[in-house]
């Protein structure tokens, strides 16, 4: 790789980057095109990493709904999406649940909590 | 018959600012009627995150944004009813209602905010050819259905419409299991937010076809298969270009229309393009005294949008039930011109206006290095250069009341320049 180009997903804005190796940057790669810092780190990570925001559901016993929405506290490794929903289909919590509750606490070692998004009585 | 200050009809993302809005502007006697069991409105199914970043300055998931509105409602004292469905809006503010509980009864308010929200388009409100086998849903009940109830819709997709709602139909059902074998968009781009693509459809490597559209669907009790075809420039399918899937569930993601029955009843004027009534800078209808606000009056992008202007609703309608509402002074029309499709408001009263006057709308098509031109009665006043537009995002542009105090009223039109044009 010399150059990359991507589309930033932080924020709605889609700033396109450009990726470029150099070493004389910190981290190894120079970013441009985007309007904020947070796409220098996004450009960065989605090369070395590209992590995402996992948001799902679970199931939820004894209440109006069958299913909690539920999410990642931190983004947790793009590879790992899979495996986490996996995961999640064989939880089941029991109502009443609070919105931030914990339901999985560092899922698959990644050092990210699944928490609830709402609560449910 | 129940007498309250201002009753709002509908608990979602609109209902719900609007109502605080006005309580925090002194008004104490507000109802907030909901059709659902729950307030939250269909935040409640959109679990993804993204929601909240211009008014809580972080991202949240749609339950988590529909939550903080729910507390802070509930913490102010503000009543509401659940399951509770307005049947009938007459012009004196009297509101037929109807629930389980109380049955048919009638409740007047001194004003109404209508915060109904839109509803999808469906299979027939665009005319798709084909059997009609079961596996044809809406992006939006198919949302509720996986993330509420907990009915996974179906094993192989194919997605019709590339707007926001489909593409992250694309993504969740991809991550329950099911293959999603492609986003078929008739026009000759997204109408989705482009982070939506990357993040929903390439991270799962969903094939999104441009100028495609649906021309048949097959299968007799359940839906077999489904052909699209690329299309010309006037939109018709060019034979020859059909490409068959093989799919059980085909998601619509066709385009909301704002859900107005209620105010054609109150005898509220509707603007044709929108959708939604015709309002004025304070969100106030044809009819004095009933406000409007969020996707009932036009569709938003965004929600945090939604939230900005219910807020103004809120504000206005407590002004209203002050009597500091002003209806006399100069007063300004708005109209889209070239490339613009609408503007909201239709109407501006300067003497409301505190410090700009906010002008939201939307362009006809895709646009690159053009001025966004203001005139009053055809004298340019405003022009922004814009880099991109695209009919999927909402502008606003801010008009300081200067240009307009000492004017006695007139047009407010806006239009797109090439640049240096």
């Amino acid at each position: 790789m010399n150059k990359k180009e991507m589309i930033c997903i932080v924020c709605p804005m889609g700033c396109r980057l450009t990726l470029q190796e150099d070493v004389n940057e910190e981290k190894g790669y120079k970013v441009s095109g985007n309007q904020c810092h947070r796409g220098i780190e996004y450009g960065i990570m989605e090369q070395v990493n590209p992590t995402r925001a996992l948001t799902s559901t679970v199931k939820i016993k004894d209440s109006s709904l069958n299913r909690l929405p539920v999410r990642t506290d931190h983004p947790i490794p793009k590879a790992m999406l899979f495996e986490c929903m996996k995961l999640l289909n064989h939880i089941e919590i029991q109502a009443p649940i609070k919105m931030g509750d914990i339901v999985v606490e560092n899922v698959l070692n990644t050092g990210a909590n699944i928490i609830a998004s709402r609560s449910m009585a | 018959m129940l007498n309250y200050d201002i009753v709002v009809i509908g608990g979602g993302p609109a209902g719900l600012a609007a109502a605080i809005e006005a309580k925090k502007n002194g008004v104490d006697s507000i109802l907030v009627i909901e059709r659902d069991r729950e307030l939250g409105g269909i935040l409640q199914q959109c679990i993804h995150n993204g929601f909240g970043l211009h008014i809580f300055k972080e991202e949240l998931t749609g339950p988590e944004y529909a939550q903080r509105f729910i507390e802070q409602l509930e913490d102010m004292g503000i009543s509401y009813k659940l399951d509770t469905m307005v049947l009938d809006i007459s012009e004196d503010k009297s509101l037929m209602v109807m629930n389980r509980t109380d049955g048919l009864l009638k409740i007047r308010g001194k004003a109404i905010i209508l915060a109904m929200g839109c509803r999808e388009r469906t299979r027939g409100a665009i005319n798709i050819p084909g059997t009609r086998p079961a596996g044809v849903f809406t992006a939006g009940t198919a949302q509720r259905f996986v993330n509420m109830e907990g009915y996974m819709v179906g094993k192989k997709v194919v997605i019709l419409g590339s707007g926001d709602i489909g593409l992250i139909m694309a993504r969740r059902l991809t991550l329950e299991g099911a293959e999603v074998k492609a986003v078929a968009e008739l026009m000759p781009y997204s109408g989705g937010l482009t982070r939506n693509i990357v993040q929903c459809l390439d991270d799962f490597d969903i094939p999104l076809f441009l100028s495609h559209t649906l021309i048949d669907i097959k299968g007799r009790d359940r839906v077999e298969g489904i052909t699209i075809a690329k299309v010309d420039e006037n939109r018709k399918p060019i034979p020859g270009t059909e490409q068959h899937y093989e799919c059980d569930t085909l998601l619509l993601s066709v385009g909301l229309i704002p859900e107005n029955e209620l105010s054609k009843s109150a005898g509220i004027q509707l603007d044709s393009i929108t959708g939604g009534p015709v309002v004025n800078e304070a969100m106030e209808t044809s009819v004095k005294g009933i406000f409007a606000c969020g996707n009932v009056v036009h569709v938003h992008d965004l929600v945090d949008w939604v939230t900005e202007e219910s807020r103004r609703a809120g504000r206005n309608a407590a002004k209203f039930i002050k009597d500091e509402l002003w209806d006399g002074g100069p007063s300004f029309r708005t109209a889209a011109e070239k490339g613009i499709r609408y503007i909201v408001p239709h109407m501006v009263r300067v003497e409301n206006v505190e410090q700009t006057v906010d002008l939201f709308m939307r362009v006809d098509d895709v646009y690159t290095n053009v001025n966004m031109v203001v005139k009053l009665d055809g004298v340019r006043i405003r022009t922004i250069t814009k880099k991109h537009l695209a009919p999927g995002e909402m502008e606003s542009i801010k008009i300081p009341t200067k240009f307009l105090k000492e004017k006695s009223g007139g047009l407010l039109t806006v239009c797109l320049e090439k640049e240096g044009a």
